[in-house]
């Protein structure tokens, strides 16, 4: 900013930083007054705002400020006013007989935005984004259901799980016939194929139809019942429909038989709060396979 | 710009100068005439409509606002009248945009720059601004005397200023004070306003308004039309040769000499002009310019210089219109001995009016035949398509229903396919299965999950249209979409 030589541009009047290169001079443009002013300005600002707000890190903390301000702090508060706003919400929601949820359209759209929220930080690994399940996993739109697909199933079952552990959790698991010698190799294979044709799949070639009803009656009926339609209490499914949650074809059929199944979903008491669980088990009701 | 100039001997005085030219303060002097009257008129007209707009009341029926016009943002409806408009209806204003911009061109071109002379907002309030200016602190040559002598901060001075800027500021606060009336029901609101309980957001919307008008009005003045406006740049493309502007008539001929001397030259058969060179245009222009300098990109086109020239042109005994409404085709004609012609129905004024009513129809046939019950269906994406445990398909898909009209519908929604499709909506009981009945209050919509099904036995294709149906059952109305079916 100073003035070199007293030397003016004749055209702008300004004067010139004495800088030159080729014969062309440099103007002395200075920063415009207000522009460092304001500079200025916010240094001691900024001053002040080390006094009245945290700022300086210590060596275990950092000072607190005059003001006592904390982020963390108005964070709970925000949290707090949301869950003021939510609460009466959520109350009416908490209130309302589980079967009425769903007649009360209101409600129902609460309860759907909520459980749709929740099921996708939760559910969705294993079901699926949308539900739709994978092997091993149940797809929630369908109507065929493990372990009941009343509403009230739907709740129990996601409180409590399934083999999860927890003391009233669904208990029941597919044994492993072949692994602990029950039944032998060509048994397997026998009654897997009788499985098939409960469905009306079709059996191999040479099947033995008597004696895979047999092997059907002496070992799966006590869980399975007459006729392979399941039963709800042991999550035992229906082996006369079109759902397979591992699969229909005589392979993995085998498998299933030898090695046994015995998945696992977890109880999510406790993780979540009742009101939630009961957002979730409408939701879940409502994706269309609810009885 | 013909002169020419060696690059040898350019001193700093031939330099071209700064790029940015101070504002030059413009003081325009009162004026009466034929002009001045219809600007006054249009005035009162444009602000009356302002500002008393909102308080206009419109029986919509229980329930509804009663105020004619009104954006109400909360429920993000639109009332016009008898229109009423959802946000998806936006596209409307499209079409309104459309007419607007038209019209401009037309106006344009019958008549130069109507709008911005006459209508347009900064024309008006820097008008009504000018008028407490002269109001206050006296006309033309008062100001400007005093602003060149710089005469002290008298008490009376003090006092000048200080009621000049007051009523500024009341007329700007009563700008943001109608227009925060168009967004709630006004007479509401202006209670809330007295009684300083209105929200927030109407003061602070109140706040920014005053400012604008202010700034605007009092203080940038002819400088809003000269370098932020884009219109007259536009403006100055669209024109034509027969379009009217506002034109110093220079067939009228030269010079321009005193009274005295141009009856003395007529009297020995000489050349002279009708311009007297009283300057009575150049102080009446609210931008400041002289328009025998031809047309120029700041003329507004108020028509102020037409008054002030025809009432010198009356005392000295001259014709009025010396300055008027006209273009160059006709100074020529004149100056040939022909008569006048004037085309205000030719192509272009032709196609600027058959596109306004193009567009105007449609608007109208649309608005008229809008359907007050619509759908809107969006199939499931994941899953797609669910198998059911008897072989059976199932979609689903988020339906919503809009009931635009003033009372409650009961509507049914039935599923159509090239194979036999059941159709159930959660949460609804219905009396027949398999036609669910939703009821839809009025103005609003409902938003359903509908699960579409289709039997094992019909095994459908991948994909196949279905169309969807919902039915008023009351009034028969039906309202119509189609989406697909898929199957696993």
């Amino acid at each position: 900013m100073t003035d070199h030589h007293g030397e003016f541009d004749s055209v702008s009047g300004r004067s010139t930083t004495g800088h030159e290169w080729d014969g062309i001079k440099e103007l002395n443009t200075p920063l415009p007054r207000w522009w460092v002013i304001s500079f200025y300005l916010t240094i001691v600002w900024s001053i002040g705002y080390w006094i009245v707000y945290p700022a300086w890190p210590l060596i275990s903390s950092n000072t607190t400020g005059l003001f006592g301000y904390s982020t963390r702090a108005s964070v709970a508060v925000e949290l707090a006013n949301l869950e003021a706003v939510r609460g009466e919400k959520m109350a009416a929601l908490a209130a309302a007989p589980l079967a009425d949820i769903e007649r009360d359209p209101a409600l129902l759209a609460l309860a759907r935005a909520k459980g749709k929220t929740v099921f996708g930080d939760n559910c969705a690994p294993c079901h699926g984004s949308g539900g739709a399940g994978a092997k091993g996993f149940p797809n929630l739109n369908d109507d065929d259901w493990l372990w009941g697909g009343t509403l009230d199933q739907i709740m129990q079952t996601i409180q409590f799980g399934a083999r999860s552990g927890h003391a009233k959790a669904h208990e029941g698991q597919m044994l492993a016939f072949g692994k602990d010698g029950v039944l032998k190799g060509d048994e397997i294979v026998t009654v897997a194929n009788y499985v098939r044709s409960l469905s009306g799949l079709p059996a191999r070639k040479g099947f033995d139809a008597a004696k895979g009803e047999k092997i059907f009656a002496d070992n799966c009926v006590a869980c399975h019942g007459d006729g392979g339609k399941g039963n709800q209490e042991l999550g035992a499914p229906n082996l006369t429909d079109k759902i397979w949650l591992y699969g229909s074809d005589e392979a993995t059929l085998i498998e299933t038989i030898g090695q046994g199944r015995a998945g696992v979903m977890p109880a999510w008491e406790g993780r979540l709060d009742p009101s939630t669980i009961k957002a979730m088990a409408v939701y879940v009701h409502s994706l269309g396979g609810g009885k | 710009m013909n002169k020419t100039v060696n690059p040898n001997e350019l001193t700093s005085d031939d330099d071209d100068g700064p790029l940015y030219v101070a504002q030059k303060k413009v003081y325009p002097q009162s004026i009466s005439g034929t002009f001045r009257r219809i600007k006054w008129g249009l005035m009162a007209f444009c602000l009356g409509v302002y500002y008393l707009l909102p308080f206009v009341r419109w029986n919509r029926g229980l329930g509804a606002p009663s105020q004619a016009v009104l954006i109400d943002l909360p429920n993000s409806r639109f009332y016009f009248f008898f229109i009423e408009l959802w946000p998806q209806e936006i596209y409307y204003f499209t079409g309104l945009l459309i007419v607007a911009a038209v019209a401009l061109f037309l106006m344009n071109s019958v008549g130069g720059r109507i709008w911005c002379g006459y209508l347009c907002p900064q024309t008006v309030w820097t008008d009504l601004f000018y008028a407490v200016e002269r109001f206050v602190e006296g006309d033309r040559r008062e100001r400007m005397r005093r602003d060149k002598s710089g005469s002290g901060l008298t008490l009376k001075r003090v006092s000048e200023i200080a009621l000049k800027h007051a009523i500024w500021l009341m007329i700007a606060w009563w700008t943001g004070g109608a227009w925060v009336l168009y967004f709630n029901d006004a007479p509401t609101l202006v209670k809330e306003l007295l009684t300083f309980e209105a929200p927030m957001i109407a003061y602070i919307w109140i706040g920014i308004l005053t400012a604008t008008t202010y700034v605007l009005a009092g203080f940038m003045r002819e400088q809003v039309c000269t370098y932020m406006c884009p219109w007259p740049r536009i403006q100055a493309a669209l024109t034509d040769e027969w379009a009217l502007n506002v034109t110093y008539r220079y067939d009228r001929g030269e010079k321009r000499t005193s009274v005295k001397k141009a009856a003395e030259l007529r009297a020995l058969g000489q050349p002279v002009g009708d311009c007297v060179d009283c300057y009575q245009c150049v102080a009446v222009c609210p931008t400041g310019i002289d328009i025998r300098n031809g047309p120029q990109l700041e003329c507004i086109q108020c028509g102020l210089c037409i008054d002030a020239c025809d009432n010198v042109m009356t005392k000295i005994g001259r014709p009025k219109r010396l300055i008027g409404y006209d273009n160059d085709i006709n100074i020529q004609r004149r100056r040939e001995g022909k008569a006048p012609i004037y085309r205000i129905v030719r192509a272009r004024t032709v196609a600027y009016g058959a596109i306004i009513a193009a567009v105007g129809g449609i608007m109208l046939y649309v608005l008229a035949t809008r359907s007050l019950l619509d759908v809107n269906v969006l199939h499931d994406r994941n899953p797609v398509a669910v198998k059911l445990s008897d072989g059976s398909i199932r979609n689903a898909y988020t339906v919503r229903l809009l009931n635009k009209s003033g009372y409650d519908r009961v509507v049914a929604i039935d599923a159509e396919g090239p194979v036999n499709l059941t159709t159930h909506v959660v949460g609804v009981d219905s009396v027949t299965p398999d036609r669910p009945m939703i009821v839809i209050p009025r103005d609003s919509t409902s938003e359903l999950r509908l699960l579409v099904t289709a039997p094992a036995e019909s095994n459908p294709e991948k994909s196949i249209p279905v169309h969807f149906h919902v039915t008023d059952i009351g009034l028969g109305e039906v309202a119509n979409t189609t989406d697909n079916f898929v199957a696993p």
